[in-house]
């Protein structure tokens, strides 16, 4: 574990020291922040003709969730999911509901496989973002037929390569998270 | 990677029940989304002003994005255009030869176009674009085809109203918040448009298909009369457009019509024209809502 002192030392440790405190407002905020900033990406100037963009919000929702569990309270697919629905041009509740399920998922696989390594979690994100790429087109309205799927393969081959790079990139954020500010006491 | 053992519940009665109503919490959550998904899909517009609320606060990192967009769009232009300098410098001269003959052609059939409305006393009624905006984003990740503009009901737009591009019809608009605004794009699956061939009144009704193209189904069945390249415009059908904006070339024949590329790419096109209503008094019957015109 990185609080440990053996794993990283004593100068990158991140435990509490004479005047240096986490931040509860950063160290919880800032896993939100990088959900909602994902929730963002219809936005991103680019205006494509199929579903091409990877679900950026979803990813990083999992890849915080798998990084590390017991952050994100159970519930919180509901907000973020909410969130999500806003912007994402799918029917409203879409995501709440999956992202919630998606909670739920994961919580019964930890408990069904605890000790996990990369290759476990890049598999369960993987089928997870198969799962919820696929029941995304089917609920997405009433134009669906069979072959959209089809439609989506590319995206959903793009969303599994780039997962291990966003996992990557919310253990740096993760590191961040917990940059000791002054408190005083 | 170790399991997190600060997650045991243990014997610890409280931290039990607290496991358990976060569990029952996240099934409420989960219930509540399925309750609103089908709320949605029933009534798609029911959430639209939470919506349209939303994406007013969010679009000002649109247009930044869209600003972006204008510049890097003519770099990759000027890029390209290194590369196949020669031969498309060739080609252009000789189609700016026969655009300008076109063009002499043109005029003169405008004039007399002109000459024979006067004649039977039809008056010419120019529509004027309400707003011009900018496309600042697209639901690039779902199977819906949604745009977001940069211009609401303080611009004047209003839902149902057209949006074109220089190059042709881009949708037209399902939902406005005060300075931005949620367009239909012509592919998303169930926009509908009367269109009709260029040369002829073949009419039909193209219909997206999600993938950024668009299926034209003829409306009078029997032997096929398209074309691969034919051209289809819309036909002012339903009140909502007003004829003769261009919509779609043919791709490939199919056995009811055919799959057609729509001409304005909203991917590369940086300025949308919204205009009125053609005709308001037909178009409700059209707008009230995209899924029951659909079945």
């Amino acid at each position: 574990m990185i609080g440990e002192k053996g794993a990283v030392g004593p100068r990158l440790g991140f435990r509490r020291t004479i005047n240096r405190d986490h931040s509860p407002l950063f160290a919880q905020g800032l896993p939100l922040l990088t959900v909602l900033l994902g929730s963002l990406t219809p936005f991103l100037p680019m205006i494509t003709a199929g579903p091409v963009m990877p679900p950026i919000g979803f990813m990083i929702f999992i890849a915080w969730r798998l990084v590390r569990p017991g952050l994100f309270p159970l519930w919180i697919g509901f907000p973020l999911g909410a969130f999500d629905d806003l912007f994402s041009g799918q029917p409203f509740g879409s995501a709440i509901l999956l992202w919630s399920l998606t909670m739920l998922a994961l919580e019964t696989l930890e408990a069904r496989f605890p000790w996990r390594g990369f290759w476990q979690d890049w598999i369960t994100a993987s089928a997870l973002l198969a799962a919820y790429l696929v029941i995304s087109a089917v609920v997405a309205g009433p134009g669906f037929e069979l072959w959209h799927v089809k439609l989506i393969l590319p995206q959903l081959l793009l969303s599994i390569l780039l997962f291990p790079i966003i996992a990557r990139m919310v253990a740096m954020f993760d590191r961040v998270r917990l940059y000791r500010v002054r408190v005083i006491d | 990677m170790a399991p997190p053992t600060i997650r045991r519940s243990g014997h610890s009665k409280k931290a039990q029940v607290s496991a358990f109503a976060g569990y029952l919490i996240a099934a409420l959550g989960a219930a509540l989304g399925a309750v609103f998904l089908v709320l949605s899909l029933w009534k798609p517009q029911g959430a639209a002003p939470l919506r349209t609320e939303a994406v007013d606060v969010a679009a000002p990192a649109g247009k930044v994005g869209g600003s972006a967009r204008t510049h890097s769009l003519g770099l990759i232009d000027t890029i390209s255009g290194y590369f196949n300098a020669g031969s498309q410098n060739a080609r252009l001269r000789r189609e700016a030869e026969e655009a300008r003959i076109q063009l002499v052609e043109a005029q003169a059939v405008e004039a007399e176009n002109r000459r024979l409305k006067q004649l039977l006393g039809l008056r010419e009624e120019e529509v004027k674009p309400v707003a011009y905006a900018r496309l600042i984003g697209s639901t690039s990740s779902s199977t819906r085809r949604f745009a977001y503009l940069s211009a609401g009901r303080e611009d004047g737009v209003k839902a149902g109203m057209p949006v074109l591009s220089p190059k042709g019809l881009v949708g037209r608009v399902l939902e406005t918040g005060d300075s931005s605004s949620r367009v239909l794009l012509l592919t998303d699956s169930v926009s509908m448009v009367p269109v009709r061939r260029v040369q002829d009144d073949v009419v039909a009704f193209a219909q997206g298909r999600s993938d950024g193209s668009l299926r034209v189904r003829l409306i009078n069945l029997g032997i096929n009369p398209l074309k691969k390249g034919d051209v289809f415009v819309t036909s002012g059908a339903g009140g909502i457009y007003r004829p003769n904006i261009a919509v779609a070339i043919v791709d490939e024949l199919t056995r009811d019509g055919a799959i057609a590329r729509p001409l304005s790419n909203p991917g590369t096109t940086v300025y949308v024209a919204i205009e009125p209503v053609w005709v308001p008094e037909a178009a409700p019957v059209l707008s009230a809502e995209p899924t029951e015109t659909e079945q």
